[in-house]
């Protein structure tokens, strides 16, 4: 049987690992080849990188650190953050990326969807949703959760499964850093219609939310969340073990 | 030395950092002089199994593998890689594959249920045929593996290793004589990869 994946996320800005993180023993925690060695030896099911950097010298320091990452570990990698061409998409694959998840990109230009899932397959193309609650419906929200495009979350997400997005990740803005629970209301709006897999994303702050997320719907095929991790408040050895006393099916 | 055959599908670079990680000398390559020099020889692959499967026709690549095969060489095929050993490929339309391991490769979703998400992607068990392989010596039954397929190898059951679950036993690994077979990926299941791939250095 599947199993379902924990996947921590880390934020890289030039090179560096971002909002810091904060484990016992770890002498150079923003490091993110030895993040990524940590989160690997310590249960995590696949990781994901965000690029936030701005400039094409932070841009080129990411992919050099990218290299390092794939040739220290061996889990699924996905990359996301300033994937806007097919020449994105073929400069992280190049460097050991698994998966690349465009957003604000594909908003800007659905037609990468497409491109992509044509050129390195379906299941290398991640669509990432930032979404949040406007007039009783989820809107699609771009440039980071700044800005409302004014697009229905549940027809976007349809859209892009149909131009051959693999997977989705759903972030609830609604929920995210608020740490009382995934969206789990937003997340059952779109495994309804999801025919990909769905990873959840936005709002854990305990092991009890993602016990509760993969119990309520247990379409949900993954719980990805970043400062619970890296702060220690959730280890993800502990959460497996939760989840298996609980028979949600996990990967010891 | 391992060859790890380059015919210009799919994203070779953690499959040679995997060799790198467990100590082994491993080379990208589509020379035939090399691969046919190889101890032992990687055929990778992801993508739709026609076009592969024109590229390794075309190229040649694919009767030096059955000449490789047939002399004895260790071949282990992994994902579509595995699929090219079987002997032909219902992937859009019908397709002739190396017939080095007997059966041909179906699409998952015409045997499962529509709760079944394909592609069948993620972390899943190994369930142990009573075949035995040196590929698994220093894995057990239950370890877990990285998938990433939608169609399978089927009417395979003489060669097959390892099956896992996903609605139907999808066919996990094949061996039959000195050729391998993985529909996961080594390269991409943490430790557990890296000990299949070490064990089939050691064949």
């Amino acid at each position: 049987m599947i199993t379902k994946r924990i996947i921590p996320c880390l934020d890289v800005k030039d090179g560096r690992v971002v909002k810091g993180v904060n484990f016992l023993g770890l002498a150079d925690v923003s490091s993110p080849v030895k993040l990524a060695k940590f989160y690997s030896d310590n249960g995590a099911d696949e990781l994901v990188f965000y690029d936030i950097t701005a400039s094409a010298e932070g841009r080129a320091l990411f992919t050099d650190i990218l290299c390092e990452v794939a040739s220290t570990i061996f889990i699924p990698l996905t990359v996301g953050g300033g994937i806007n061409t097919v020449d994105d998409f073929d400069r992280v694959l190049k460097c050991g990326a698994d998966k690349v998840s465009v957003n604000s990109g594909a908003i800007r230009n659905p037609d990468l969807i497409n491109a992509a899932a044509q050129k390195y397959g379906d299941q290398c193309v991640v669509l990432s949703v930032d979404a949040k609650r406007v007039d009783g419906t989820f809107h699609v929200f771009a440039k980071g959760g700044r800005e409302d495009t004014g697009m229905d979350a549940i027809e976007w997400i349809k859209r892009g499964q149909s131009m051959g997005a693999g997977e989705i990740v759903l972030n609830s803005i609604d929920t995210d850093g608020v740490k009382n629970g995934f969206d789990l209301e937003m997340l059952g709006a779109v495994c309804e219609i999801a025919t990909v897999p769905v990873i959840a994303s936005g709002g854990a702050g305990s092991i009890a939310h993602f016990t509760e997320l993969f119990k309520a719907l247990p379409k949900v095929d993954a719980g990805l969340a970043a400062s619970i991790f890296h702060f220690g408040e959730v280890d993800i050895r502990d959460l497996k073990s939760t989840l298996t006393k609980q028979n949600i099916n996990v990967r010891i | 030395m391992t060859a790890i055959v380059d015919y210009g599908v799919g994203n070779l670079f953690s499959l040679k950092s995997s060799f790198a990680y467990i100590g082994q000398d491993a080379v990208v390559t589509s020379d035939e002089s090399v691969i046919r020099s190889a101890d032992r020889v990687i055929l990778p692959g992801v993508g739709a199994f026609g076009d592969a499967a024109k590229k390794l026709f075309d190229s040649g690549l694919a009767k030096v593998l059955t000449e490789l095969a047939n002399e004895g060489k260790p071949i282990l095929g992994i994902c579509l890689g595995m699929q090219l050993l079987f002997e032909k490929s219902y992937e859009y339309g019908e397709h002739k594959g190396l017939g080095l391991i007997k059966g041909s490769i179906k699409p998952i979703a015409a045997e499962v249920s529509s709760d079944y998400k394909i592609p069948h992607i993620g972390w899943n068990a190994l369930q142990f045929t009573g075949n035995k392989s040196p590929l698994f010596k220093y894995i057990k039954e239950g370890d877990f593996v990285y998938f990433v397929h939608s169609y399978y190898g089927a009417d395979c059951d003489e060669s097959l290793i390892a099956t896992a679950e996903y609605g139907i036993n999808v066919a996990a690994a094949v061996n039959s004589g000195n050729v391998y077979g993985t529909q996961f990926h080594p390269e991409k299941s943490g430790e557990v990869g890296m000990k299949i791939l070490k064990a089939f250095c050691e064949i």
